[in-house]
């Protein structure tokens, strides 16, 4: 069978973010343009430039892993199996005791950092103690591929299975590539997402010290505002997303419910510089143009975009341009974009997976979410980014963006099941 | 320090430090056949041993342990 004789398509979906801990209250959230942004109580935040973020609350990974599972992952890890564990039961798969099945599913995951709640218990550790105390499962609570490969141990998915660390663009390119592997034809079904788990107290030093995170204390659910005038910079999130993807006959053989298709990926390298997007956004359009020609579309078939839209002035001006430029004047003036992470935070690495998911969910139910927090436009930005309510309106092509440091840039498509 | 102490505390670490379930743990039990704990984790309950009972256990003399007594008559020995 030859590439693209088989379509991939989205039947199971799962998700702890900020704004829930599962599919529907995330997505009631999402439409209401609640903002998951508070004080940080992960730690102590009195010695940190910034003090907010978008924190998971209330996360009991015992209603996921027995506890001497859980003890030997770090949270970004169990934060994935969470999210699996929802999209495999959304999609009625279950390969555990099936070796014979499970060898023909597979798992791609994305993180950006990895384990650093791990990393940093064990630094403080070995300085404290010396390094006869450092734990033996240091090592496998911090790797970044570990959601991957716990996933393949938790469900018994035996097949292709890899870890994409391409940070802030790592969930989106998992997505990407975990397609590839069905369009391929090497196996049927793929386990796809990505997680993140890294409000630490070293995490924010550092992003603060690049200057990248908002500062907006004072107002949390406010700091996050992507395309408007007063940004100031992105708040950090945390979660994980899961996708199941499935090649459409085997979906249609077997009667799953089929939420959308996975019908176009493109990616391109900046090449430019490791935080800063190339001024003018040639190189996220040349991402964008794949996607579309990719899905055999014209840049005017896009109906909604969810957008990078970091909230980071570098950002969201480049990427305004990059659409423009992507889709042409007009119909960059006609699609809705918004930027989800205005109310999720910036999930990093995780960021692709939940964004691809909110795509997914505004295809189903034909609304696109909003942009929180926009009150004063920019010249640079001036495109329809769907400001502070949620629009009902078809979509039948939803595009994806998710751009990470080094100048990675990824645009995912997904596609109405009958579009 | 009584060995029915030593017992009680051992018993704990397994349940705090490992997870396992407290109605598995008993003197006979192995700790890979009957309690699932595998290398990295004999490795875990050999640091936890040291730190709570501040003894330290050469790792030759950690290799033979098999069973929950075993590694209990390791610590009273070291404790003298």
């Amino acid at each position: 069978m030859t590439r693209h004789d088989r379509r991939v398509v989205i039947t199971g979906l799962g998700t702890v973010n900020p704004l829930g801990a599962d599919v529907e209250s995330t997505w009631a959230a999402a439409r209401q343009g609640v903002s998951g942004v508070g004080p940080i109580t992960a730690f102590d935040a009195s010695n940190t430039v910034t003090k907010i973020a978008a924190e998971v609350d209330d996360f009991d990974p015992l209603d996921y892993l027995e506890k001497k599972e859980a003890r030997r992952l770090d949270r970004y890890t169990q934060f994935f199996i969470a999210a699996s564990s929802q999209a495999l039961a959304d999609a009625g798969l279950d390969y555990r005791g099936d070796d014979e099945a499970a060898i023909g599913v597979g798992s791609i995951v994305g993180a950006g950092l990895g384990g650093m709640h791990s990393f940093i218990e064990g630094l403080d550790t070995l300085r404290e103690r010396g390094p006869s105390r450092v734990n033996p499962l240091t090592i496998t609570k911090l790797i970044p591929n570990m959601a991957a490969g716990y996933a393949s141990i938790e469900f018994n998915l035996q097949g292709p299975t890899n870890c994409t660390v391409t940070a802030c663009a790592a969930s989106a390119n998992a997505i990407g590539d975990a397609a590839e592997m069905i369009r391929r034809g090497i196996v049927d079904v793929m386990v796809a997402g990505g997680s993140e788990a890294v409000i630490v107290e070293f995490a924010v030093a550092a992003f603060n010290s690049s200057k990248a995170l908002s500062t907006r204390n004072d107002e949390p659910t406010r700091a996050s505002r992507p395309f408007d005038a007063g940004r100031d910079g992105f708040v950090m999130g945390e979660g994980a997303a899961t996708l199941i993807l499935e090649d459409r006959e085997h979906a249609l053989a077997r009667g799953a419910t089929i939420y959308a298709e996975v019908s176009g990926y493109g990616m391109s390298s900046d090449a430019y510089h490791v935080t800063l997007p190339r001024p003018g956004g040639a190189g996220q359009k040349r991402a964008m143009e794949m996607a579309v020609k990719d899905a055999g579309l014209a840049g005017s078939d896009i109906d909604y975009i969810n957008a990078h839209g970091t909230s980071t002035q570098a950002n969201d001006r480049t990427e305004t341009a990059a659409i423009k430029l992507a889709l042409g004047e007009e119909a960059a003036g006609n699609v809705a974009i918004s930027s989800t992470k205005s109310m999720t935070g910036h999930l990093l690495g995780g960021a692709g997976a939940l964004e691809a998911l909110l795509c997914v969910l505004a295809i189903r139910d034909g609304v696109a979410p909003p942009t929180i927090n926009y009150d004063d436009p920019d010249p640079d930005c001036d495109l329809d980014y769907v400001p502070n309510v949620a629009r009902p309106m078809p979509i039948r092509h939803a595009m994806s963006n998710s751009f990470g440091f080094g100048g990675h840039n990824v645009a995912l498509i997904f596609s109405a099941p009958d579009a | 320090m009584e060995r029915a102490e030593i017992e009680s505390k051992f018993t704990e670490l397994l349940v705090s430090e490992l997870g396992l379930d407290e109605e598995k743990i008993n003197p006979d039990a192995r700790f890979e056949e009957d309690l699932e704990v595998d290398s990295l984790g004999v490795v875990e309950l050999l640091m936890a041993l040291e730190d709570e009972f501040d003894v330290t256990i050469p790792d030759e003399e950690a290799e033979n342990l098999t069973t929950v007594r075993e590694a209990i008559e390791l610590v009273v020995a070291k404790l003298g």
